[in-house]
C-alpha cells in the first residue's frame, strides 16, 4: 500500500467554507431570528414574535416604499426588454462594427453606479442641466425632474383635466428619472444576453421560413420570438430581481435624509437602509429583509421552474 | 436597409455615450484641467484611491486562492458532504446583499470589525460564482493528465499548482476581472460598514462629495471622471473577456 501524505479534500474547501458559513449563512439565518426579536442599538431585548411583521403591514411608509418599488420595477422592465431586444436584432451576426457598438452599449454596465448617478443628477439638474436646456431650446417647459413629487400620469393627464391620485398617479417624475438611469445602465447587459440568445437559434429555421415566403416580421414573430423565449424569460427575471434591489441610484440622486421629494423615490432597500442604519432598528429592518428575500426567492424559483423548460430547440 | 440599421444603432450609441460626453465636457469648463486638481485636493481622493486599490487587490487575491482550492476539491475529489457543501454554496449565491446587510453589521460589530479594513475584505474573500466558474473548467481537464503527473511523482497540490492553474489562465483572468469590477464598484457595503474618512473607498467618497458639492458641477464631473477612468481603461483593454464573464457564458454547460 502506498502511504502518502495528502491534504484532506476538506482542507481545500475549508477557507471558502469558513467565509461562506460565517459571513453568509450565519447573517442570513440571524436575519430571520432578528426579524422576530427586539434588537436595537442597545442589543438584544428578547423575542417579540411576529410583531415586526404586523407593524410592517400597518406602516404607511413601508407601503409607500413597496409601491415605489413596484412602480420602479414595472417601469424598468418593458423598456429594459424591448430596447435591448431591438438592439440585439439590429446587431445581427456579421454586421460591420458589431463589436464596437457592443462595447459602447456595455460601457454603462461596468461604470460604477455612484459615478453614473452623479453624472445623471447633473443631466437632470433643473436650472443648469443639459436636459432642460435641450427642452427649452426646443420650445418646451423645463421640468423639475428629481425635485418633482407629482406622478407621471398626473402630469401627463393634467392638460386633459383628469387628476389620478395615489398609486394611479404613477411614479413621481423624480422616480421616472431614476428609472431612466436604471434602464440606461442595464441596456448593454441585456443586449449581450439577447445577442447570445439569437446566435443560438439555428440558421436553417430562417432559411426554411424564407422558402415558405415568410417576411421579416413573420419570421421574427414565428421563429425568433418563440425560440428566444428562454432568454427573454431569463432577462425578465434577472431584471426584476436587480430592480427590486435598487439602492445606490436612489441614494445618490435623491440623497438622504429625503428619499426624494415627499418620499416618492424611497424604495424598499432604501427604507430598509434607513431603518437599519439611521434608526438602528435591526429587528424591523430584518423583517423587511425577510420580506424582500421571500419575494426574490419566489421569483428565482419561477425562473428555475419555467426558465429551463423551453430551452430545447429541436 | 443596412443604412437604416446603422442609423438606428448609431443613434443608440450616441444616447448611451451622451452622459459620458457631458461628464467630460462639463469637467473641462471654466478652468479646464484645474477643475481636476481642485476636486482631487478638496477631499482626500488620493487616500480613497489607495484604499480602494488595496482593498480590491487583497479581495481579488483572496478570492482566487479560496476559489481555486475549493473548485479543485469540488471538481476532482470525492469526499463526504461534497454535494451538500456545493448546494450550500450555490444557495447563498441566490441571497442578495441587502437581505443580509443589517445582520452582517451586527455580526461584524460583535467581532469588533466595524470600521476596519477587515470588514471590507474578509467577508468578500470567498466568491461562489468564481468557485462555480473554476469548477466547471477544472472538470474539463482530462483525468489521464493527473494520472501521468502522479506517476512522475507529483503530489495533488503540486498538480493543482503546476498543471491545473496554468491550464486555466483564461478562466482565472475572468475571475480576476469580474471580482475586480465588483469590488471596485461596491458601494452599499463600505457605506454601511465604515465611518472614518481614513478608511473611505472612492465610491463612498464620491457619493459624499456629491452631497457636499451639490452646486459645483464642474468639480463633481471632474471627480466622476477620475473615479471611472481606471475601470474604463480596464474594460476597454479586456472587454471581450469581460462581456462574456458578465453574461455568465460559463454557466451554460
Amino acid at each position: 500500500m502506498k502511504v502518502r501524505r495528502r491534504l484532506s479534500p476538506v482542507l481545500y474547501v475549508l477557507p471558502a467554507l469558513l467565509i461562506i458559513l460565517l459571513f453568509r449563512t450565519i447573517p442570513i439565518l440571524g436575519g430571520f431570528l432578528a426579524s422576530l426579536a427586539d434588537y436595537d442599538i442597545g442589543g438584544f431585548h428578547g423575542f417579540v414574535g411576529t410583531d415586526h411583521y404586523q407593524r410592517m403591514l400597518s406602516d404607511p411608509r413601508f407601503w409607500l416604499s413597496l409601491g415605489n418599488t413596484v412602480h420602479y420595477v414595472l417601469g424598468v422592465l418593458p423598456a429594459g426588454i424591448i430596447i435591448p431586444l431591438g438592439l440585439a436584432v439590429l446587431l445581427k451576426e456579421g454586421l460591420e462594427g458589431r463589436s464596437l457598438y457592443r462595447t459602447v452599449y456595455f460601457l454603462p454596465v461596468v461604470t460604477s453606479t455612484v459615478a453614473v448617478a452623479v453624472v445623471w443628477t447633473w443631466v437632470f439638474h433643473p436650472e443648469a442641466g443639459p436636459l432642460n436646456q435641450i427642452i427649452t431650446m426646443l420650445g418646451g417647459e423645463p421640468l423639475a425632474w428629481l425635485r418633482e413629487p407629482r406622478g407621471i400620469f398626473e402630469l401627463l393627464l393634467a392638460p386633459a383635466g383628469i387628476r389620478p391620485t395615489g398609486f394611479l398617479a404613477g411614479p413621481s417624475l423624480a422616480l421616472v428619472a431614476i428609472m431612466t438611469v436604471g434602464v440606461w445602465k442595464s441596456i448593454g447587459y441585456n443586449t449581450v444576453l439577447f445577442m447570445a440568445g439569437l446566435e443560438n437559434i439555428p440558421k436553417d429555421c430562417y432559411e426554411a421560413a424564407k422558402l415558405d415566403g415568410a417576411g421579416r416580421w413573420a419570421s421574427f414573430r414565428h421563429i425568433t420570438w418563440p425560440l428566444l423565449s428562454p432568454t427573454t424569460f431569463y432577462v425578465l427575471i434577472m431584471s426584476t430581481i436587480t430592480s427590486f434591489q435598487t439602492f445606490a441610484l436612489v441614494y445618490v440622486m435623491t440623497p438622504p435624509p429625503g428619499g426624494g421629494p415627499l418620499g416618492t423615490t424611497n424604495v424598499l432597500v432604501f427604507y430598509l437602509y434607513q431603518k437599519a442604519f439611521d434608526r438602528f432598528d435591526i429587528g424591523y429592518a430584518s423583517a423587511i429583509s425577510v420580506f424582500l428575500f421571500v419575494l426574490l426567492l419566489v421569483l428565482t424559483m419561477l425562473q428555475r421552474r419555467f426558465g429551463e423548460r423551453k430551452v430545447h430547440y429541436s | 436597409m443596412k443604412a437604416l440599421r446603422h442609423i438606428l444603432l448609431s443613434l443608440g450609441a450616441v444616447i448611451m455615450m451622451a452622459p459620458f460626453i457631458w461628464m467630460v465636457s462639463t469637467s473641462l469648463e471654466d478652468g479646464g484641467f484645474a477643475n481636476y486638481t481642485e476636486a482631487w485636493n478638496r477631499v482626500p481622493f488620493g487616500l480613497f484611491f489607495i484604499n480602494t486599490i488595496a482593498i480590491t487587490a487583497l479581495t481579488v487575491l483572496g478570492v482566487v486562492i479560496t476559489s481555486a482550492l475549493a473548485a479543485y476539491a469540488f471538481a476532482t475529489m470525492e469526499f463526504p458532504g461534497r454535494g451538500m457543501m456545493f448546494t450550500l454554496f450555490l444557495s447563498t449565491m441566490m441571497v442578495p446583499q441587502p437581505v443580509y446587510l443589517a445582520p452582517s453589521y451586527v455580526l461584524l460589530a460583535k467581532f469588533g470589525m466595524v470600521d476596519t479594513y477587515g470588514a471590507l475584505i474578509i467577508p468578500w474573500v470567498a466568491n461562489v460564482f468564481s468557485i462555480f466558474l473554476l469548477r466547471q473548467h477544472f472538470k474539463t481537464i482530462p483525468r489521464s493528465l493527473y494520472e501521468a503527473a502522479v506517476l512522475d511523482g507529483c503530489s495533488r497540490f503540486q498538480y493543482l499548482w503546476r498543471v491545473v492553474l496554468p491550464l486555466s489562465r483564461p478562466v482565472l483572468a475572468t475571475v480576476v476581472l469580474f471580482n475586480t469590477i465588483s469590488s471596485w464598484n461596491s458601494f452599499m457595503w463600505p457605506l454601511v460598514m465604515t465611518h472614518s474618512e481614513s478608511l473611505r473607498v472612492i465610491q463612498v467618497g464620491l457619493s459624499y462629495f456629491s452631497q457636499e458639492m451639490s452646486g459645483n458641477y464642474r468639480l463633481l464631473m471632474a471627480a466622476s471622471t477620475f473615479c471611472t477612468l481606471p475601470l474604463l481603461v480596464i474594460f476597454l483593454l479586456f472587454q471581450k473577456q469581460l462581456v462574456s464573464s458578465y453574461t455568465g457564458s460559463g454557466l451554460k454547460d
